[in-house]
C-alpha cells in the first residue's frame, strides 16, 4: 500500500498553518507567541527536529525557524520568527525541550540570536578563543577580528571529596578516532561525572552550501559525516526535491532505500566487531573486519566508491549493478554468526550486561534517536514514522531494550539481519533497475519564483537525519541560500555522560563505542 | 655456589634476554594466525626494540630519579631472577640465595618500582595504572607464595634448587594432587602478573582500560625498550618457573656439554609450548571487567591454599 494514500486517522489534529511542502505546514509567529505554540505542538507528540538561524541579508533581518515533526501519521510543522537585527531575542524553549535548548545555543554562537531565559547561556559550538560578538554564519560576518590572547578557561564542573580525582583524555586520542575531550571525575574507578567537550572539528560546512547550485551540494552532503554518506545525501536530495517540487520515481526511491540499508549494514558490522575488540575478544573483530571489507568491495562495485558515495542525486539514484542476492544472504549469515558467537561467550556477555545504562525515561527526556533510543525501549524510527512513499520496511522486534551495552549490541545485530532481508527483497523488487544519472531539470522547473524551502527526513544508520534547505533564484539559476543539517549525534551526545554515571572508567571505551557518535556530524 | 650453578646462571640469563622478545613475537604470531590474520612475524618485537634503542632518551619534565632508574631496576631484578631459578641446570647461580621468598620478592619489587614510576610521572594515567597494578599484585603475591610453598612442604626446603632436585629424583611428586592444584594456581598468577588476557589486554590502545601500559605511557626510546624487554623477560621467567617446578625433566645435572645443551633446548621448548598454550587460550577468552579480576585471583589463592593443605596432610601419609 502506498503510504501517500493512507487516510489520516480521524483523531489527528489538523496541522496549524499553511502547507509549504511535503506534509509540512508553516506558521509565522511573533517571539511572544513562540513558547505557547511550541508547547502546544510538543504536547501533541511533536519533537523538535531542527532549529535553524537565518540571515536574510541587510534588508531582511534575521529569522529563526523551528521544525517540529511527529510520526504516525507523518506531520511536520514549522514555526518562523522574524527578528530585528539589532535586537535578535527569542524566548528560550529550553524549559520545555532539552534538544531545543541545545539548538538555541548553537544558533546563538553562529548567528547571535539570543535565547532569552536560557538556563545555560554559555558558548557551545565556538570555543572560548573565538572573538566575542563575531557570528560566522551572518552574511556580513567577514573574517574574525583579533583573537584574544588569553581565552577564558572552560568551566568544568568540579567534583570534590576524599579520593576524587580527574582524568583528562584527549582531544587527541591513541586510536584513529575523531577529536573530543573527556573529563572524568572519578573516585576509585567509578565515574562520578563525565564532561564530553566536543566542537573541535567545526568546518563551517553549512556556510559552504550557501550559493551553490542545488545539484552541486551533493558532494558536500556526502562528506558531512564520512560514514553516513548515503544518509546525509538522501536527506539533502529529498529536501531539494521538496523545495523544487522535483518528482522521484518509486524505483529510484527503492534504490535509495537499498543503498541506505547497505550503509547501515557495513557500519553495524564494523561496530559489532569493534565492541568485541574493546572487551579483548579480538578474533570476532578480525572476522567482522573481514566481513566489512567484503561489504565495502560490494559497495565499490555498486557505486564506484567503498563508502557508497555517488549513488544518490537530486531527482533519483543510480548504481552500476545490483548486489547479488546470494552474496547478501551469505553476508547476513556471516554477521549473525559473529553476533551469535559474541553473545555465546560468557565474559563478553558479562561485560556488556548492565554497562552504561540509559534508562527509557532518560532516553526520552534527552530526545535520543536511532539505535540508542531503540535500545532503551523507544520506538523511534523515521523509516516508519516518516516513511518514503512506496517503500515499506518491516518493523523489527528487539529482544533487549534495557539501555545497556548489551541492548545496543543486540539491537544493531537484529537491525543487520532485518536490513539484509530488506536488501534481498528490494533487489528482487528492483528487477534489474539501475536508475539513471542525474541531469539538471529544465530551467522553468529549476528556477523558483521566490525562496522555497524543503525538508528531508531519513533514518540513517545512527538515527534520524534531518536536512532543511532554502533555495532562492539567482542570476537565472537556483542557488541554495541556506542548508541546516541535523545529525542524530547532536541529540545523542548528551546521553553518553548520563549513561556513564556510576560506570567504571575501564568500561568507558566500551560504552563510547556502543553509542558510536559522530564528532563531525555533530560539529558541522 | 657451584660451577654448574654459575654456568647455568649465565646461560639462563643470556637465553632469557635473547629469547623473550622472540617468545612474545611467537605468541603474537600464534594469535594472529588463529584469528585469521597474517601477523607481523616472530622477530617483530626485536625490530621494535632495535628501533627504540636507537632513539634518544627523553624524560618528562618534573620526573625524578625514580622514573629514570625504574627501567634499569626492572631489567636488573628480572635478570637476577632469571639467573637464580634453576631453568637449565639444577644448581642455582645464587646457591642458597635462590630461595622461594627471595625470588617472589624480587619479582614483586619490579612491579612495585614500575608502580612508583607511574606515580612519579604525575599524570592521571600513571596513577590509575599504578593503582590497578597495586591492587592486582596485592592479590597475586599471596597466591604465588602459597603455590610454591605447597611444593616446598614435601621437600622440607624453600630453596628452589632443592625443590627441582627433589622432583627430578621423585617424579611421582609432580603428579600429586597438591602439585596439580599449585600448578593451576601458578598459571593464573602468571597470567595476571604478566598482563595477559583475561586480566589485562596486551594489545590494547585504549588508555582508560590499560593496567601495565598505563604505567609506562610516558616512557619512550631506550627506556621504553628496557621496560618492554623486562616485561617480556618476566613472561619467560614465569613460564620457565612453571616448567621447572612441574616438568623438571631435561634439566642438566652435570657440566658436560651434552646435558647442558639438552638443558638449554628443553628449557626453550618447554617455555615455547607453555607460551603457545597461553596464546591459544587467549584467543578464546575476553577481558574480564576490572572488578571481576579480584574474584579470579581469589580463586587462584584458594587453589594455592588447598595445595598447601593437601601437601601438608598427604605428605604425612605412610
Amino acid at each position: 500500500m502506498n503510504p501517500e494514500h493512507t487516510p489520516e486517522p480521524a483523531s489527528a489534529e489538523p496541522q496549524p498553518g499553511e502547507p509549504i511542502g511535503y506534509r509540512r505546514t508553516g506558521v509565522v509567529v511573533g517571539p511572544e507567541q513562540l513558547a505557547g505554540q511550541a508547547a502546544g505542538l510538543l504536547g501533541e507528540g511533536y519533537r523538535v527536529a531542527l532549529v535553524a538561524g537565518h540571515d536574510d541579508g541587510p534588508a531582511g533581518g534575521l529569522r529563526a525557524v523551528y521544525l517540529f515533526t511527529a510520526p504516525g501519521p507523518d506531520r511536520r510543522v514549522e514555526l518562523s520568527v522574524h527578528l530585528d537585527r539589532d535586537r535578535p531575542l527569542v524566548p528560550s524553549l529550553a524549559g520545555v525541550s532539552f534538544t531545543a535548548g541545545r539548538f538555541e545555543r548553537e544558533m546563538r554562537d553562529l548567528y547571535g540570536i539570543v535565547p532569552d531565559g536560557h538556563p545555560l547561556p554559555r558558548r557551545m559550538v565556538l570555543h572560548a578563543h573565538w572573538p566575542k560578538g563575531w557570528y560566522p554564519m551572518r552574511s556580513d560576518s567577514g573574517d574574525p577580528s583579533e583573537f584574544p590572547v588569553v581565552a577564558d578557561p572552560y568551566p568544568f564542573r568540579t567534583v570534590e571529596g576524599p579520593g576524587v580525582y580527574e582524568i583528562p583524555v584527549g582531544p587527541v586520542h591513541a586510536g584513529m578516532i575523531e577529536p573530543g575531550h573527556f573529563r572524568f571525575s572519578v573516585v576509585g574507578e567509578t565515574v562520578l561525572n563525565l564532561k564530553a567537550r566536543l566542537w573541535f572539528v567545526h568546518r563551517g560546512i553549512e556556510k559552504l552550501f550557501e550559493g551553490l547550485p542545488p545539484h552541486d551540494g551533493v558532494e558536500l552532503a556526502e562528506r558531512v559525516s564520512g560514514d553516513t554518506a548515503v544518509g546525509h545525501t538522501i536527506a539533502y536530495c529529498t529536501a531539494v526535491e521538496d523545495a523544487l517540487g522535483m518528482p522521484v520515481r518509486t524505483e529510484d526511491r527503492l534504490l535509495r532505500a537499498l543503498l541506505l540499508e547497505l550503509e547501515r549494514i557495513h557500519n553495524h558490522v564494523a561496530d559489532l566487531g569493534a565492541l568485541c575488540n574493546d572487551v579483548g575478544y579480538a578474533i570476532l573483530n578480525a572476522h567482522a573486519q573481514r566481513l566489512r571489507e567484503r561489504l565495502l568491495r560490494l559497495n565499490d562495485r555498486l557505486t564506484g566508491h567503498r563508502l557508497l558515495r555517488g549513488g544518490v542525486h537530486p531527482g533519483g539514484a543510480m548504481v552500476r549493478e545490483l548486489p547479488d542476492v546470494d552474496e547478501l544472504a551469505a553476508i547476513g549469515e556471516d554477521a549473525a554468526e559473529i553476533a551469535g558467537l559474541a553473545l555465546g561467550q560468557s565474559i563478553v556477555v558479562d561485560r556488556f550486561t548492565g554497562t552504561a545504562v540509559l534508562t527509557n525515561e532518560q532516553a526520552r527526556d534527552l530526545g535520543t534517536l536511532g539505535y540508542v533510543a531503540r535500545a532503551s525501549g523507544l520506538d523511534v524510527d523515521a523509516r516508519h514514522g516518516h516513511p518514503v512513499p512506496g517503500v515499506v520496511l518491516p518493523r523489527t522486534q528487539h529482544a533487549h531494550t534495557g539501555g545497556d551495552v548489551l541492548a545496543r549490541f543486540s539491537v544493531r545485530a537484529e537491525e543487520v539481519a532485518a536490513s539484509v532481508q530488506f536488501a534481498i527483497e528490494s533487489v528482487r523488487a528492483l528487477d534489474g533497475h539501475l536508475g539513471a544519472p542525474g541531469r539538471p531539470l529544465p530551467a522553468a522547473v529549476l528556477v523558483p519564483s521566490g525562496t522555497r524551502s524543503g525538508v528531508g527526513i531519513v533514518e540513517g544508520w545512527r538515527g534520524t537525519i534531518v536536512h532543511r534547505v532554502e533555495i532562492a533564484p539567482d542570476d537565472g539559476g537556483a542557488r541554495t541560500s541556506r542548508v541546516k543539517i541535523v545529525d542524530p549525534s547532536f541529540m545523542n551526545w548528551p546521553a553518553l555522560p548520563v549513561a556513564m554515571a556510576d560506570t567504571i572508567v575501564p568500561d568507558f571505551p566500551l560504552a563510547n563505542k556502543s553509542f558510536n557518535l559522530s564528532y563531525a556530524g555533530n560539529d558541522l | 655456589m657451584s660451577a654448574l650453578g654459575i654456568v647455568g646462571g649465565v646461560l639462563q640469563a643470556a637465553l632469557v634476554v635473547a629469547g623473550s622478545p622472540l617468545l612474545v613475537g611467537w605468541m603474537r604470531q600464534i594469535r594472529a594466525r588463529l584469528e585469521g590474520r597474517v601477523g607481523a612475524g616472530v622477530v617483530q618485537p626485536w625490530r621494535d626494540l632495535r628501533k627504540l634503542f636507537r632513539k634518544e632518551a627523553i624524560a618528562p619534565a618534573g620526573t625524578s630519579e625514580v622514573f629514570r632508574f625504574t627501567p634499569l631496576v626492572l631489567v636488573g631484578s628480572t635478570l637476577v631472577v632469571a639467573a637464580a631459578i634453576p631453568f637449565v641446570t639444577d644448581a642455582s647461580a645464587l646457591g642458597p640465595g635462590a630461595d622461594l621468598f627471595a625470588v617472589v620478592a624480587l619479582l614483586a619489587m619490579g612491579t612495585a618500582t614500575l608502580a612508583l614510576a607511574g606515580l612519579d610521572t604525575g599524570t592521571a594515567f600513571g596513577g590509575m595504572g599504578a593503582s590497578r597494578a597495586t591492587t592486582i599484585i596485592a592479590l597475586v603475591e599471596p597466591s604465588l607464595l602459597m603455590a610454591i610453598f605447597a611444593l616446598s612442604v614435601p621437600v622440607g626446603s624453600t630453596n628452589l634448587a632443592s625443590i627441582v632436585h627433589s622432583a627430578l629424583r621423585n617424579p611421582a611428586q609432580v603428579l600429586s594432587p597438591a602439585s596439580l592444584l599449585a600448578a593451576v594456581a601458578l598459571l593464573m598468577v602468571t597470567v595476571a602478573e604478566t598482563g595477559r588476557l583475561p586480566v589485562d589486554n596486551p594489545s590494547t590502545h585504549l588508555e582508560l582500560t590499560m593496567i601495565h601500559e598505563a604505567m609506562v605511557l610516558e616512557y619512550s626510546g631506550p627506556d621504553l625498550a628496557l621496560v618492554e624487554l623486562s616485561a617480556s623477560m618476566r613472561l619467560s621467567v614465569f613460564l620457565g618457573l612453571l616448567a621447572s617446578l612441574f616438568a623438571p625433566w631435561g634439566i642438566a645435572t652435570s657440566l658436560d656439554p651434552v646435558p647442558l645443551g639438552v638443558g638449554v633446548v628443553v628449557f626453550a621448548a618447554k617455555v615455547l609450548v607453555l607460551g603457545t598454550a597461553v596464546a591459544v587460550g587467549e584467543v578464546f577468552v575476553a577481558k574480564l571487567r576490572l572488578f571481576r579480576v579480584p574474584e579470579l585471583l581469589a580463586g587462584s589463592f584458594l587453589l594455592g591454599l588447598l595445595a598447601v593443605a593437601a601437601s601438608f596432610f598427604l605428605s604425612r601419609q605412610p
